[in-house]
């Protein structure tokens, strides 16, 4: 399923002395099945850009077009729409209300007609999907569990209601590295294995370089850049005076180019980093040697 | 060493949640630690290892179940230094946004000293002067829900600084931050300490902003289970991976390149001394 922004501007309070520009002429695509990393500072545009994607925020101007719905064509079912884009926001645990984990994830699925075994059954694969053992933690309360599992309840929340888009904003702020570790391994499974489309917001360039296929960066409220992950991470100087960066391993092998012209620059992750500086190293040696 | 060396002198600290509940939980077991005036000692550890519940514990805004703090020659749990305790630390928490009080950022400053009876000439004064160490004069004027993340962060590290703490203690300052943010507070962080002599205990999850610090303690159910030089620590590559803490990328790939047979020397932190070790090398 994909996305289609076309010429999206969001003003914020118009008319009024705080009016402000959030979203300025945005256009781009989310094709079906891909991974995209959104970035960019905070007050950039993003969660402002991605509320748009299930209708939360109407645009001011120009047009969102989901799986080739126009959600501002009037008839447009937004239940529908909802359903399919699934927006998980920043902090979800704090939307927690219910007394058990099973009735806080069958909240979505209950309200949408679900009752009885297909209900279970739903509440059980989202749970699955984001890996928390159905048996042992259907009945506890939400609240005693820790900030990781209350976040993939969260999550299992928004799975449970079968979205074919998800869209995470900064899924692993405040989580450990070992929480976050979790969690970011849980969402490439569910694009893996489930075929999800991803959208992740993130301010980790370091999560966005491992996960994702392709950048999109956002800057003032414009999108300003997007290409593959690694074509955007070239771009180091400008991702830079956007406030952005890059990831150590990437910046490592940019600055030992400036020493040696060999050295690959095209780095995103530490097991490629290794690979390229093992090469150079040898490479190095070989000619002491010679 | 002199006692007047010393900002915290914490022995036999244990704290339990829900005490004398069946669901007591023991969040800090046994902390023994001497932190010096003017140190710059960074706290690591996961969720649920103690770091927030021992900073709780440095101003008073919780007491001991068992064994003592003393800040200073103060015992927290001594109810008659609280003011004095509360004055002598000052916290920086996580979301910038539950610590802003006022309509403008100068205005937001002078709350503290306000309320702490400071005449107001004095506090003119401060607020001129905090506003400059953490870069936000131009600033002066603004609507605070208008500032950036790190914008935000600093304002409020200004206001527990216009207090003139002889400490602050940040738990997750950066959290919430993109990385320009997390620069901007750590610059600031960095500079009160080297600059202002403000004894600095930060807490974070970010393993490469306790780079600059003088010590790093790592801590695990309750324990502080490491203490060293950030060199030290990030060694120990295997052990902080194993309690689920992180290391900075260069540091995971000089361990990677070490165990291929490389000579480098252990704890490298930083992209510069990575790019001068390998140029050394071959």
């Amino acid at each position: 399923m994909s996305i289609r922004v076309e010429h999206l501007t969001h003003i914020y309070m118009p008319n009024t002395p705080m009016e402000s520009l959030a979203l300025d002429d945005v256009s781009l695509e989310i094709e079906d099945g891909e991974f995209v990393g959104l970035i960019g500072q905070t007050g950039s545009g993003k969660s402002t850009l991605i509320q748009h994607f299930n209708d939360l925020l109407k645009p001011t101007s120009g047009k969102v077009i989901v799986d080739g719905i126009d959600l501002g064509h009037k008839g447009t079912s937004l239940k529908e729409v909802r359903r399919r884009v699934g927006l998980v926001f920043q902090y979800p645990e704090h939307q927690l209300f219910e007394e058990t984990v099973f009735a806080d994830i069958a909240y979505g699925p209950r309200n949408m007609g679900l009752a009885g075994e297909e209900l279970e059954v739903r509440v059980q694969e989202a749970m699955e999907m984001v890996g928390i053992d159905y048996a042992t933690l259907k009945d506890r309360s939400p609240f005693d569990l820790s900030g990781g599992q209350m976040r993939r309840v969260a999550m299992a929340g928004v799975l449970a209601m079968k979205p074919k888009i998800l869209v995470l904003d900064e899924p692993t702020a405040g989580l450990d590295p070992r929480g976050r570790e979790e969690i970011l391994q849980q969402i490439k499974e569910l694009h893996r294995r489930f075929g999800l489309t991803v959208v992740l917001v993130s301010h980790s360039m370091e999560d966005v370089a491992r996960l994702a296929d392709r950048l999109l960066v956002m800057h003032r409220g414009k999108l300003v850049l997007t290409g593959t992950t690694r074509e955007v991470f070239a771009r180091a100087e400008y991702l830079r005076q956007l406030g952005l960066g890059v990831p150590q391993v990437t910046e490592l092998a940019r600055r030992l180019r400036e020493h040696y012209g060999t050295m690959r620059v095209d780095i995103l992750t530490v097991e490629e980093a290794h690979q390229a500086i093992s090469a150079f190293l040898r490479q190095k040696r070989g000619k002491v040697h010679a | 060493m002199a006692s007047g060396e010393i900002m915290f002198k914490i022995s036999g600290l244990s704290h339990y949640y829900n005490q004398g509940q069946e669901n007591q939980v023991a969040a800090l077991a046994d902390i023994n630690l001497e932190i010096k005036r003017g140190e710059f000692v960074t706290v690591i550890g996961t969720n649920g290892s103690g770091k927030s519940t021992l900073a709780k514990h440095l101003n008073a805004l919780l007491l001991p179940s068992k064994g003592r703090v003393l800040v200073k020659d103060m015992d927290t749990r001594d109810a008659g230094r609280l003011w004095d305790i509360r004055q002598t630390v000052g916290m920086v928490f996580q979301n910038p946004d539950n610590q802003i009080v006022a309509t403008t950022v100068e205005e937001d400053v002078a709350f503290g000293p306000e309320n702490l009876g400071i005449p107001p000439a004095e506090i003119r004064r401060r607020v001129d002067e905090v506003l400059a160490v953490v870069d936000m004069e131009e600033f002066r004027q603004a609507a605070p829900h208008l500032l950036s993340g790190g914008q935000k962060q600093r304002v409020a590290i200004a206001g527990v600084i216009a207090m003139r703490p002889e400490c602050v203690v940040l738990d997750e300052p950066t959290a919430m931050l993109d990385p320009s943010g997390r620069e901007e507070v750590m610059a600031t962080v960095l500079k009160l300490n080297r600059e202002e002599g403000i004894t600095v205990v930060h807490i974070t999850h970010y393993m490469e902003e306790t780079v600059w610090s003088d010590r790093v303690l790592v801590m695990d159910a309750g324990r502080i289970i490491l203490a060293g030089e950030p060199k030290e620590i990030f060694s120990r590559v295997e052990e902080i991976k194993a309690i689920g803490l992180d290391v900075p990328q260069v540091t995971d790939l000089a361990a990677r390149l070490q165990r291929d047979g490389y000579p480098l020397p252990a704890g490298i932190l930083t992209v510069e001394e990575m790019v001068k070790e390998l140029c050394q090398l071959g």
